[in-house]
């Protein structure tokens, strides 16, 4: 491609992506006045901006314990995720098993039962299980989803880790468990962060089941609580909600962009070599 | 010694694989069993206890004009979003494949609709859309396609069936369009280099290496962000919910939003698995389909 028509296409998609998210940042730190005036020009501040709204959100609106929720939900189940998952992926990746291959697609098309299928008898488990609005409800059900994913990703990352290196260990004495944790999981170790991102990225967008498991909102998680709790009937607390919609958006786009280039290559080393 | 290795290599394996499979086993294989259950019994919420009803949910949920029209506008959504998905990722994708300066703000702004969780950037675009402040209506009204003041001074978003529709459609292919770039980066950094580099030995022109080379070669990858685009169009509800809620008057209501006011919002357990129930087959259908088009694709 050309250079002058690359650029432009670059700022096209960036600006048609991230428009939403501009448009809420400016809306974020209006006053009531300026914003709530149709004649008033919406891109620009008619009055001075003001934080109130953000402050409003910590103190009022416990986006603080959404966030937290979110926060430890999603450490418990990447941890879940890859206690169950890295050595599942090893066993699919590495020892030969002749059923290796279709067992893999299995689990991936496991990821493709979605949500909206089973909350209805999930919810019933829940309530048998006693968690029924308890975050802790989560915390159980989301390894269902990240856990096929994961190992998905995690295969093509062992895959890449080369046979010598876990040879030479067990020729050292490690046995085959031995060799696995102490050489190979160390060799995957940018892979698995990738994972963690990914799979962490997937609980902080999950929505249905938290909708259905989960009524109070000290409970809740950040997908569910800024929009219920923020809107009250037909009052929209329209600054803070954008103001959260930002602060969320940004530290995971972030943190997810930097790991974006190993997410390309685990796609392809599972997806292709698999 | 050798196969004393692989014995235990086999042990290894079951013992590996087991608490995934037990897990998934018990969380997905079993209330996948249940909702089948379900959708033949007569559980609701104030009542659950399970008595078997046959096709009778089945017979209520046909009667009643709101189903179809959700399965209806589930299929339009999926289709037309699951076409834009594609067409508008696979553009995203060599743009951001290519070398650029200011390539990681770039990668960063496309990804930010796909990592925000779903119901968040409805928010954003529920104030976009807003009836009486959306900034779009106020730049048509500088431009004078809307009136200044009083009637016919707001597009009314989502108001209007058909520009609900459109929106709904909009916000969908917008959040699913990065997913889909990046699984097709995945295939473009694939291609083997001097493939490339024979086609453009031969004189071949961007454009044509494009349509003769890049996207034949890259058929498997698009096929499966394909996939993924449909499957999360058509499973989703958090757009649905937040930006619509189904409304107006069940213009933009989908089938999983449709299970879940039926089966949690009113209580109706059975018939609300009924509804869900019929995702399966459509999905089932899908994944083989596009599988199978895969295998045959890397096969040749």
């Amino acid at each position: 491609m050309r250079r002058a028509p690359l650029y432009l296409a670059a700022i096209m998609v960036a600006l048609c992506s991230a428009a939403p998210f501009l448009w809420s940042l400016v809306t974020a730190f209006k006053q009531n006045r300026d914003l709530y005036n149709p004649d008033n020009n919406p891109f620009l501040y008619n009055r001075p901006p003001t934080p109130d709204h953000i402050t409003y959100l910590f103190t009022n609106a416990s986006f603080g314990t959404f966030a937290w929720n979110t926060l430890w939900v999603g450490v418990l189940v990447v941890g879940i995720t890859l206690l169950l998952g890295l050595p599942a992926a090893y066993a699919l990746a590495r020892l030969d098993r002749p059923w290796a291959g279709w067992f893999g697609i299995a689990i991936f098309l496991v990821y493709l039962v979605p949500p909206s299928l089973l909350f209805l008898s999930l919810s019933r488990i829940v309530v048998a299980a006693g968690l029924q609005d308890s975050t802790w409800s989560l915390v159980l059900i989301y390894p269902t989803i990240t856990i096929p994913v994961s190992i998905w990703l995690l295969i093509g990352f062992l895959k890449a880790v080369p046979r010598d290196i876990e040879e030479q260990a067990m020729v050292d004495g490690y046995s085959r468990l031995g060799a696995f944790w102490r050489a190979v999981v160390p060799l995957t170790f940018p892979g698995i962060v990738a994972v963690i991102v990914f799979a962490f990225t997937l609980t902080a967008s999950e929505f249905i089941y938290a909708l259905a498991f989960v009524s109070p909102s000290s409970e809740k998680v950040i997908s569910t609580g800024v929009p219920t709790e923020l809107i009250r009937g037909d009052v929209f607390f329209w600054q803070s909600l954008q103001a959260a919609t930002v602060l969320v958006a940004l530290p995971i786009a972030f943190v997810f962009n930097l790991f974006l280039d190993r997410f390309i290559t685990g796609f392809t080393q599972g997806a292709v070599k698999g | 010694m050798r196969t004393r290795v692989a014995d235990r290599d086999g042990a290894l394996a079951w013992i590996f694989l087991m608490p995934s499979v037990v897990y998934i086993l018990a969380l997905v294989g079993v209330p996948f069993v249940l909702a089948v259950g379900l959708a033949f019994s007569d559980v609701t919420s104030g009542d659950p206890s399970f008595d078997f009803v046959g096709v009778d949910n089945f017979r209520s949920i046909f009667d009643d004009p709101v189903f179809w029209q959700s399965l209806g506008n589930t299929f339009l959504f999926t289709a037309i979003s699951m076409l834009l998905i594609v067409v508008l990722g696979k553009i995203v994708a060599n743009i951001l494949v290519a070398d650029f300066r200011g390539k990681w703000v770039v990668r960063f702004l496309v990804l930010l609709p796909w990592t925000t969780p779903a119901t968040l950037g409805a928010v954003a675009w529920l104030w976009l859309l807003d009836s009486i402040y959306s900034p779009i209506d106020w730049v048509l009204r500088q431009l004078g396609f809307l009136a200044e003041a009083g009637n016919g001074s707001n597009m009314y978003w989502l108001g209007e069936p058909a520009l609900a529709m459109a929106s709904v459609i909009a916000v969908h292919v917008w959040r699913l369009t990065p997913l889909a770039a990046v699984i097709m980066m995945a295939g473009l950094v694939a291609i083997p280099k001097d493939m490339d580099e024979a086609a453009r030995m031969d004189g071949a022109g961007y454009w044509r290496r494009m349509f003769e080379v890049t996207i034949p070669m890259t058929m498997p990858v698009i096929a499966v962000s394909a996939l993924f685009g449909a499957i999360f169009t058509f499973t989703d509800m958090a757009v649905v919910d937040v930006l619509t809620n189904g409304g107006p008057n069940n213009a933009t209501q989908v089938l999983t939003s449709w299970a879940f006011f039926r089966g949690i919002d009113g209580g109706d357990v059975g018939q609300g698995a009924a509804i869900a129930l019929f995702l399966f087959p459509l999905l089932l259908a899908a994944a083989i389909a596009i599988l199978r088009a895969v295998r045959r694709l890397e096969v040749r």
